[in-house]
């Protein structure tokens, strides 16, 4: 029976939370091809896969290729056992949760197998049409991709987190021949914070240009923090120097859908509206009522930030206190 | 001389509003503009070229590529005119053409040039695709570093030092050439590209550069060959097919509401968010 396959990403012996949402969509591609649901796991170790294949996920079979190579993640040797993996399993999809490292790995192997990816899936409506979205959001395809073999890649806003359910069994697959070219991961640079991680976090606050300088952002921190969510930003405030490049919401930053979005001197430019749009609540402060981000807000409020927010700061330490 | 390869297209411009026809798009009267990202990836080649304290040595030859009808070939003039030394035009309507395919079509055209470095934009700005540049570096077994924001060319060690944006921040990743780079959006900020030549600190304008008047005389007379895919021996397999384009669902009417404390309050009571 054909499969559809998914790929992990684990960490310090266990899974990546944000990889749980695309097991979700495969899950609904499986169904809906009324194929099994595989899980590959990928490393140097690949000890994950015990704790993995206990939980299940839905899945008919959890496999591993364990090579030292896999780490530090190289596209190249990714995508090696990728290929490798589809040729001993042969699956009818192969996908995962769109994060950097599937975004990266995926559409290499999809070349060299000569197989369509569907990228930014949001919604499955069949077992080969997928929606994604196109021009930063302003419209939603409807992609049908087909052939003995297609990709995706799942937008982790868009599924749940799929839940934990029967065991299943194990499988070890061997003689992957996983070459990383040459290439050498010198280090990676990571922004340490304390607060939730943007894309995971129920409440993101974010600010704009209107911020003006990076010191403004600490009245913005500290309702952050009141409400137990992450710091975003817009690109212009990021390419500002005034926050970390890695807090940029949009098109080109994270694509983030928490409970509560709050935006704070953001004029509301299609490709920040891009990767926030599908937020629960949105609130926007702004100092012109004619800010396209009102078009898309639940609340708006037409004020300076330097007025409302530090009084917005005392009413929710009112509250939560 | 090292040459280099840079993939550009155009897209509707994503300043205009889309017209929707029944489940599709009406793109007979858009203005096509080049993708943000692939001024970007002409930007970072001609850093990558410039020798700034002496105009006349540039360090590599810059081709650009896309693969767009033949007459509309406006975003091609305003490349070479920002600086790159020839075009090569694959003429044909890229919309029917399967990402598979465009990935072939420049995998194909970077052979037969012999090119030592591939410079795409991460993203086109319509497509939203994300996997072209990584397909034609698995076509071609080649290296890639994909979402660059910093490049440092080691010219003696035939090696780009990439800094990509990943998920958890910034990683670097030394690639041995040749090899396939795309570019994100702070690439073009004034320090990000570094080429051993001019000094490590040398802050180009910030953005891409704009076409000097020379610059437009001189691209009038540069070089375009003009291809088709059948020249290249590429066919579209079908894979990709359009079922429907429609627009998002609307949000629901919001509501303004006139201060902070009736935010607050609403925010608790009615959104319950508090
Ligand atoms: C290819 C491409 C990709 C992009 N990707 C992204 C992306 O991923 N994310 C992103 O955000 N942008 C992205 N952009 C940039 C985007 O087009 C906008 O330029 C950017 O979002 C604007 O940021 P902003 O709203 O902070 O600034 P502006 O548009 O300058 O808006 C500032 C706002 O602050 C308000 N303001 C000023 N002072 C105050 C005050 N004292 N109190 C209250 N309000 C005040 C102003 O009224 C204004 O509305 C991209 C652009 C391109 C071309
Ligand atoms: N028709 C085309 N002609 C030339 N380059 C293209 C074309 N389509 C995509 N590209 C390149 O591939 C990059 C990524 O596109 P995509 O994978 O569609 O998001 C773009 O930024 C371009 O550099």
């Amino acid at each position: 029976m054909s499969k559809v396959l998914v790929v992990l990403e684990t960490a310090g012996g266990q899974l990546r939370p944000h990889c749980l949402p695309g097991i979700t969509a495969a899950k609904q591609i499986a169904d809906a091809r009324g194929q099994e649901l595989h899980l590959l796991v990928l490393g140097a170790d690949t000890g994950a896969a015990a704790e993995i294949a206990a939980a299940g996920y839905g899945a008919a079979g959890v496999h591993t290729i364990t090579d030292p190579a896999l780490e530090p993640f190289t596209a190249e040797a990714w995508a090696d056992a990728v290929i490798h993996a589809v040729k001993t399993l042969a699956p009818s999809v192969v996908g995962g949760t769109a994060s950097s490292t599937l975004r990266d790995c995926l559409p290499r192997a999809a070349a060299v197998l000569d197989a369509p990816l569907c990228a930014e899936v949001i919604a499955v409506k069949s077992g080969d049409t997928f929606t994604r979205p196109i021009s930063a959001g302003r419209a939603l395809l409807d992609e049908k991709v087909s052939g003995d073999l297609v990709f995706f890649t799942a937008r982790g806003s868009e599924f749940e987190p799929a839940a934990a359910g029967a065991a299943a069994p194990v499988s070890a697959i061997e003689g992957a021949s996983v070459a990383t070219r040459g290439v050498e991961v010198v280090g990676i640079r990571k922004t340490e914070s304390s607060r939730p991680a943007l894309t995971e976090a129920s409440v993101v606050v974010s600010g704009g240009r209107g911020m003006r300088e990076g010191s403004n952002f600490k009245v913005l921190e500290d309702l952050t923090d009141l409400l137990g969510g992450a710091l975003g930003a817009s690109r212009a405030a990021t390419d500002a120097g005034m926050v970390p490049a890695d807090l940029q919401v949009g098109q080109t930053g994270k694509i983030v859908a928490p409970n509560l979005y709050i935006a704070v001197a953001i004029s509301g430019a299609i490709q920040h509206l891009a990767g926030m749009k599908g937020s629960n609540t949105i609130v926007a402060i702004n100092k012109d009522e004619e800010a396209p981000i009102f078009q898309v807000a639940d609340y708006g409020l037409v004020a300076k930030w330097e007025e409302a927010l530090p009084r917005f700061v005392e009413l929710v330490k009112a509250r939560v206190s | 001389m090292t040459k280099i390869l840079v993939t550009v297209k155009r897209i509707p411009d994503p300043d205009e509003n889309l017209k929707f026809t029944a489940g599709g798009l009406d793109l007979s009267s858009v203005k096509w503009v080049p993708n943000a990202f692939d001024e970007y990836a002409v930007e970072t080649a001609l850093r990558l070229a410039d020798d700034v304290s002496n105009k006349k040595n540039r360090l590599a030859e810059i081709i650009v590529l896309s693969i767009c009808p033949q007459k509309q070939r406006q975003h091609m003039t305003q490349f070479l005119a920002m600086g790159a030394d020839r075009g090569v035009i694959v003429d044909a309507d890229d919309s029917t053409l399967d990402t598979a395919a465009i990935a072939k079509i420049i995998a194909k055209v970077a052979e037969q040039e012999g090119v030592d470095m591939i410079i795409t934009g991460k993203l086109s700005q319509d497509n939203e695709g994300n996997q072209v540049g990584q397909r034609v570096a698995g076509l071609l077994n080649w290296p890639q570093a994909c979402f660059a924001a910093e490049i440092d060319w080691d010219r003696e060690g035939n090696a780009l030092a990439v800094s990509r944006e990943v998920d958890e921040g910034v990683e670097t990743k030394k690639i041995p050439l040749p090899g396939v780079v795309s570019v994100d959006l702070r690439v073009v900020l004034p320090t990000s590209v570094r080429n051993g030549v001019n000094p490590a600190d040398h802050a180009f304008t910030d953005g891409p550069r704009l076409a000097s008047l020379r610059g437009i005389t001189m691209a009038k007379r540069k070089k375009v060959a003009i291809k088709t895919p059948a020249d290249l021996g590429v066919t579209s397999s079908g894979g990709e097919a359009t079922v429907a384009v429609n627009a998002p669902p609307a949000r629901k009417a919001g509501q303004m509401v006139g201060s902070i404390e009736e935010l607050v309050e609403k925010l608790a009571t009615e959104a319950k968010v508090l």
